[in-house]
């Protein structure tokens, strides 16, 4: 049984509380993009690449008994990380709870510099992909 | 002034100057700031914030147009600007010295001036391999609109631009274009080699100096450069201003980049006369106060000395060389030594992503710029997608460079752990 996407987000700030110097948090982020499940060579291709200035991204998507999977990957360790904390949060959700949810983990735990400085990456629009995804996703289940 | 090659030891006290720049007494995350992004802005001395504070203060009002005392002070100040300008430069008029809003806004005015007036379907334009992205694009618009074709003097694995077969590639050019100083690999390029190649065949050369004239004595007569683009912030001046420098020959014969107020003589609806230069390329209000603070920077800097400011900074960079080549796993990108070299260093380590290790960097009060710097084409030319570029001012000290390795030893340690 997967956590609610707010129950997810509510475990990585607890767990970035405890964690108390930046070296730390680096560490965790870092940690959590290596445990991340690899993503299948099927689904890194070009097309699900989200281009930023510096680092890139891929983010896919599937929908299964209702609800949406994502898999990605980065080739930056850091970005890797937060975008394994986003597969981890809105991954095994329904669309509708996956477009519903409020995003303020990354906030909470001092990450946002990640969100504003679009330049630097793609990561807002990671976030705008995933809910994406979640939308068509949730049309194409109305219609069938 | 004594010539750089003559000075042996550094003749300015850096923890002086550093003392000019109240931002470097600042602290990020806790640690004391070290910066080392000058190649994308450098700080500004107090100096400078000074006259930009008392020029808003005391003379604020505009230019060229007041019959009243503000008017006529703040036009003599702004004027006299650029009579400084011109000096530091050397050029041979005042009125070859154009006010912009940066190297790049100078570039466009060029390029769009030769698209208009020079460029005709089959010519070609001629740029090197480690441009910045503003002295690509612009002339590619120009050959786009002209249908014709942009070439380049390829770079070899070191970052050295080869000139074997320039003559043979400046064949159909109608125009030269390319960096002083490369502004990703940091390698100072062989303008004079290329300005007498392109001059024997009657093509006018534009020079790129904006990582240049804050770290070399820059005569564009000596030269015998036809354009030259600079930006103010680069030169311990205020953002938003930069110049252009033309020949005056070349400047009659460009045709006016904008309309407005300023560049004009006469308006009717049937024909307006143009100003004169080198009012003909200052459309609009200019930026006043930028153009006294650039005035006081070039102050500051001449007070230094060129000269002076280059030895330092030659003899930090070869600290600096030493200092990271025994960092374990970073390699340069770009092999120029410190004499060949003008500010930038960059590199990688190991496979470390350069986003990872500016991240790293950023948490420990580094500020150093990660990515393709602007130079997708020179990335490309290594297969890298970009480094970490760490670039000096001459208020950096042996401690800043001390802090940088320390800081890539420990990102190294949490990256590659």
């Amino acid at each position: 049984m997967h956590m609610t996407i707010r129950g997810q987000q509510d475990e990585y700030i607890a767990d970035f509380e405890f964690l108390e110097n930046w070296d730390q948090r680096y560490e965790y982020i870092i940690d959590i993009g290596k445990k991340m499940p690899p993503m299948p060579a099927t689904s890194k291709v070009d097309q699900n690449i989200i281009k930023g200035c510096q680092s890139t991204v891929w983010l896919d998507a599937e929908f299964k008994n209702g609800k949406v999977y994502y898999v990605a990957d980065s080739n930056t360790q850091i970005i890797k990380g937060v975008v394994a904390m986003f597969v981890e949060v809105f991954s095994g959700h329904t669309p509708k709870e996956v477009l519903d949810a409020p995003v303020y983990f990354v906030e909470k735990i001092g990450l946002q510099s990640y969100l504003t400085s679009n330049r630097s990456n793609g990561l807002v629009a990671m976030l705008k992909q995933i809910k994406l995804y979640a939308l068509a996703f949730q049309s194409k289940s109305m219609q069938s | 002034m004594p010539d750089s090659s003559t000075i042996m030891s550094p003749a300015l006290d850096i923890e002086v100057i550093r003392k000019d720049f109240p931002i470097l007494h600042r602290t990020v995350y806790g640690y004391p700031l070290v910066y080392l992004d000058n190649a994308a802005t450098t700080q500004k001395p107090e100096q400078v914030l000074r006259a930009m504070d008392d020029y808003y203060h005391t003379i604020n009002s505009n230019v060229h147009r007041g019959v009243h005392y503000l008017s006529q002070r703040a036009t003599e100040a702004y004027e006299a600007a650029r009579q400084k300008i011109a000096d530091f430069i050397n050029a041979r008029h005042n009125h070859e010295i154009i006010y912009t809003r940066g190297t790049t806004e100078a570039i466009n005015l060029v390029a769009a001036g030769f698209a208009r007036k020079i460029l005709r379907a089959g010519d070609s334009v001629l740029v090197s391999a480690v441009e910045h992205h503003s002295n690509i694009v612009p002339w590619q618009l120009a050959c786009e609109e002209r249908e014709a074709t942009l070439k380049v003097i390829p770079v070899d694995e070191n970052g050295v631009l080869v000139l074997e077969g320039l003559d043979r590639l400046l064949e159909g050019v109608k125009v030269v274009a390319f960096n002083y100083v490369s502004n990703s690999l940091g390698g100072i390029n062989p303008v004079r080699e290329i300005i007498q190649a392109a001059h024997s065949r009657g093509i006018p050369v534009v020079l790129d100096a904006a990582q240049a004239v804050q770290h070399l004595e820059v005569d564009v007569q000596d030269l015998d450069v036809d354009f030259l683009a600079f930006s103010s912030h680069k030169l311990y001046g205020p953002t938003g201003i930069g110049i252009l420098y033309g020949k005056e020959e070349w400047l009659h014969r460009l045709p006016p980049y904008q309309g407005g107020g300023e560049m004009i003589k006469t308006v009717t609806f049937e024909k307006t006369t143009y100003n004169d230069l080198p009012y003909k390329f200052e459309a609009g209000t200019p930026d006043m106060a930028g153009a006294i603070g650039l005035a006081a920077a070039i102050d500051y800097v001449q007070t230094l000395g060129l000269g002076n400011i280059h030895a330092a900074e030659m003899s930090l960079m070869s600290y600096a060389l030493d200092t990271l080549r025994g960092v374990e796993g970073l390699r340069l990108i770009g092999n120029a030594g410190a004499v060949d070299r003008a500010g930038v260093i960059s590199f990688l380590v190991g496979d470390i992503h350069p986003f990872d290790m500016g991240e790293v960097l950023d948490k420990q009060g580094i500020a150093v710029r990660t990515g393709h710097h602007c130079a997708q084409p020179v990335m490309d030319r290594y297969c890298i997608p970009g480094t970490v570029r760490a670039s000096l001012a001459i208020y950096n000290n042996r401690e800043d460079i001390d802090r940088l390795a320390a800081g890539i030893r420990k990102a190294a340690k949490l990256l590659l752990g």
